[in-house]
């Protein structure tokens, strides 16, 4: 296996196209991808194209429009981890010598479809009738599981949407771009206690892309080639309720555990985690997954302002944050989570997004972040997560 | 919702874990105990997820009882169902656990609590368009 880089990245703005085709925002993705590369279509040697609700014929529909070379085309689908195994496809196909430059594009149109995966036959739908299935009731109760363990308040949940969604307001490329307070958030509907409308990523549209170049041909392209440290996929391994309620901690532990050790970092040593925060209680537990805190202590962590952009809880969110504070708790990380604006605010199309992740740490990583850089980004994580289950964790470094 | 016996059609579980009897009061929930491993499934179960066995499974009549794991409470649904509703995961004293709504509450944070006791009923809860009826279960406090 030999060192991958990422030498171009791409995000279309999240948010509804109903006029477009999804091929349309896949090339446009596609295309703005090789222009930040400095490569031409002809130079691509393969395409990992992750859609979930397109899946088949997805990546040559997407060529259609941009380049029809006659290249290997890969259509992947993996739930919500759709984007990121496609990512990963295309990082194996390079790290293996197969191929020196390939491209990995994420696309997704959901439209308004509100209730994902909501079943259709009223008769024997057990929707409702034998609890819920749907994502807002699974992340919901799992938010619960944290409640019960730790006795985290629905206000400590809700503070990850007042952080992503301020971030998102520095992020021109995020679907909303609105701060919410506190007392906002919690005022806003319950769609499946503790989350709240405002905890709830929206549905949406989009695209990213990334080309992916072997180290040693990636300085021909770039002075900023970005290394791909670790890529990791896991599942779902038999816990006693998984099959009742997934369990979508077990296997982000067992992810962030594989990706740390082919890193050769730790959680201290990250500046920057873009992690699957499709609803505001699943951002705390993976605080926890991924090793950015202790046991328990996720509530403590946001509280104390090191997930925030510029490691502190900004003025006008103080006194929001002020219950919430443990003047003992000392971080163990400085990594700024979900500057992006997260699943939260920046928009979650689902086969988008584990590609768009990506293009956030490079863009920090190479400095490019604008209003929202972290400050000296050396090291980033993007974490994504698919029921029922994947768990894909990539960690960049420059 | 009737539970009236329909003109036509037959009564069906609405799940393949729920085992009907002659009234309502003789429905119970069962599961599938891998003989290898010991690991209890809800339902019929052809192999093992833990240990790939591929049996054979001893079916297991799961008792009526059981505690609250997690709950939430479901505000938006799909159009045929009325909201807010309990929504719950339930531990069964066989070691299996299984989705329900609760009834019989308000539901309202303050009215749940973790480890609560809960008993299960069934009813009919849907019609097809074949007039066949399905039963589902549900809990209420114990």
């Amino acid at each position: 296996m030999r060192e991958v880089a990422v030498i171009g990245v791409s995000m279309i703005k999240f948010g509804r196209y109903p006029e477009r085709k999804v091929e349309e925002l896949a090339a446009r993705a596609g295309l703005d991808a090789l222009k930040d590369a400095g490569v031409e279509m002809k130079q691509i040697e393969a395409l990992y194209s992750g859609n979930l609700y397109q899946t088949s014929g997805s990546g040559q529909r997407i060529l259609q429009q941009m380049g029809q070379t006659g290249i290997p085309v890969v259509n992947v689908a993996n739930a919500c981890a759709t984007g990121s195994t496609a990512f990963r496809e295309a990082y194996f196909a390079v790290a293996s010598g197969a191929y020196d430059i390939v491209l990995a594009i994420g696309s997704e149109q959901m439209g308004k479809q509100g209730l994902l995966g909501a079943p259709r036959d009223p008769a024997t739908s057990i929707e409702g009738r034998i609890g819920s299935y749907l994502m807002p009731a699974v992340f919901g109760m799992a938010g619960m599981e944290h409640m019960r363990k730790y006795g985290t308040t629905q206000e400590q949940f809700a503070l990850a949407s007042v952080k992503n969604h301020w971030h998102s307001t520095m992020n021109p490329l995020a679907q909303y771009q609105k701060e919410t307070p506190l007392d906002e958030v919690l005022n806003s509907r319950v769609v499946a206690y503790p989350n709240t409308l405002l905890m709830c990523c929206p549905t949406g549209d989009g695209a990213a892309a990334a080309v992916l170049c072997s180290m040693e041909k990636a300085r021909q392209f770039t002075t900023q080639p970005i290394k791909i440290a670790a890529s990791v996929l896991t599942s779902d391994p038999y816990t006693d309720r998984d099959l009742t309620l997934p369990d979508i901690n077990t296997l982000t532990r067992n992810a962030a555990k594989q990706a740390y050790e082919m890193a050769g970092i730790g959680p201290e040593d990250l500046d920057q985690v873009e992690l699957h925060d499709c609803f505001a209680t699943a951002e705390l537990l993976h605080y926890e997954n991924l090793g950015l805190c202790g046991e328990g202590e996720a509530a403590k962590h946001i509280a104390s302002g090191a997930p925030w952009l510029g490691n502190k809880v900004p003025t006008k969110y103080e006194e929001d944050v002020a219950p919430f504070v443990d003047k003992t708790y000392k971080p163990k990380t400085k990594a700024v989570v979900n500057v992006s604006g997260g699943l939260l605010s920046k928009g979650h199309p689902l086969g988008a997004t584990g590609v768009a992740n990506i293009a956030e740490i490079v863009w920090h990583l190479r400095g490019q972040a604008g209003a929202r850089q972290v400050e000296g980004a050396k090291v980033g994580l993007a974490h994504v997560i698919g029921l029922c289950s994947a768990c894909t964790i990539h960690i960049l470094q420059r | 919702m009737t539970t009236e016996a329909p003109p036509k059609g037959e009564l069906r579980p609405i799940v393949p874990y729920l085992a009907l009897g002659n009234t309502r009061d003789e429905d119970y929930l069962f599961g599938s105990r891998c003989t290898k491993c010991g690991t209890l499934y809800l339902g019929p179960r052809l192999f093992c997820g833990k240990c790939s066995g591929e049996g054979p499974f001893e079916t297991v009549r799961l008792s009526k009882e059981g505690e609250v794991y997690v709950w939430s409470i479901i505000h938006q649904s799909v159009p045929w169902v009325k909201v807010p509703y309990i929504a719950a995961v339930i531990d069964l004293p066989e070691g299996v656990s299984v989705n329900a709504n609760i009834e019989g509450i308000e539901p309202k944070p303050e009215n749940l609590k973790f480890g609560m006791k809960v008993k299960m009923f069934t009813e009919v809860v849907s019609q097809d368009a074949d007039g066949n009826q399905y039963v589902g279960y549900k809990f209420r406090p114990a």
